[in-house]
């Protein structure tokens, strides 16, 4: 059951995707790129890890549509039609989707328990961490504790981002006014 | 035959979406549907890590206190953690990447990349003709 759940989950982000490529209006593609995150955090519950299925549903799905709206807003809804051929591009990615595909043929298979990931340090995090750190959730331990260094750096790039966005941002409404006054833009 | 296209199933999917990500990223000069593209590509590569932490029979990696005897199989907490961060990263760079296109939007008029290169064109041999041979 859950092998079918996993199979039509995966092909609905495939055609998602395929018809955010393929559509201009990019009100459209925004709203289906909500429905993209949405179906990958069905896939992150299926696939049992829900800290990562409530963190994309919110932030992806979320914010990350809620940020696209708002640029579109102070931009343009419509994406102009191609002017350049695209078969250069679709070679390319043909040709790199080829090579990957034929490096996952030695990939461990989905579900083993033998898998050289489950080997090193996961045991030693699911056995040690409830009474060494103690909560009983492992991701936030981990999170939290054995890994806080990437947390903190994780809270570093964040506060460049917004440091960032605010600098780009400083004073769009106000020229924007400006422009509207003199009528230069509509 | 079966076996191996199950079993790597997973990982064609998150191949074929990277590159559905990356066909947009090259292939589209609207700016706004890179960041989009971009987007794809990232969850993607979300979706290959949870894949790999996934374990046949596991639950989710939260210790079970009811547990009736015998060891209880959970799946491996790193990469979740690991796509956590990245999850959050990556908001913060869609969220630079927008703000860099709404700033093009204001000094071009135009988010279409070929347009926005014209435009770079004219600025420039406007100011080498004005330098050489025009004197207001």
């Amino acid at each position: 059951m859950e092998q079918v759940i996993d199979i039509v989950l995966l092909a609905f982000m495939v055609v998602t995707a395929i018809a955010m490529i393929r559509l201009r209006n990019l009100f459209a593609v925004v709203m289906l790129s909500g429905i993209f995150s949405l179906l990958s955090a069905a896939m992150f519950v299926v696939l049992d890890a829900v800290d990562v299925a409530f963190t994309e549903a919110a932030v992806g799905a979320g914010i990350s549509t809620v940020l696209m709206l708002s640029t579109l807003a102070l931009t343009f809804r419509e994406e102009r039609p191609a002017t350049r051929a695209d078969w250069p591009a679709l070679l390319v990615v043909t040709v790199t989707g080829a090579a990957l595909i034929y490096g996952t043929l030695d990939m461990p298979h989905f579900g083993d328990p033998d898998a050289p990931i489950h080997q090193h340090v996961a045991p030693r995090y699911i056995v040690d961490s409830p009474h060494e750190v103690g909560p009983p959730n492992m991701v936030t331990s981990v999170l939290a504790s054995y890994r806080g260094y990437d947390t903190l750096g994780e809270t570093t790039v964040i506060f460049t981002a917004g440091i960032g966005v605010m600098v780009l941002l400083a004073g769009v409404n106000r020229r924007r006014r400006a422009d509207r006054e003199r009528g230069n833009r509509p | 035959m079966l076996e191996t296209v199950f079993g790597l199933y997973n990982y064609w999917i998150v191949i074929i979406l990277m590159m559905a990500g990356f066909y947009t990223v090259i292939a589209r000069g609207n700016l706004a549907k890179k960041v989009i593209g971009l987007n794809i590509f990232q969850t993607s590569m979300f979706l290959m890590y949870i894949t790999m932490g996934a374990v046949e029979g596991g639950t989710a990696p939260i210790v079970a206190t009811s547990a009736e005897g015998g060891a209880t199989l959970y799946t491996n907490p790193l990469p979740s953690v690991l796509i956590l961060t990245a999850i959050v990263v990556g908001v913060a760079t869609t969220a630079l990447g927008l703000a860099l296109a709404v700033r093009i939007r204001e000094a071009y008029g135009t988010l279409e990349e070929d347009e926005i290169r014209l435009l770079e064109d004219r600025q420039d041999t406007l100011k080498t003709d004005g330098g050489q041979t025009v004197s207001p």
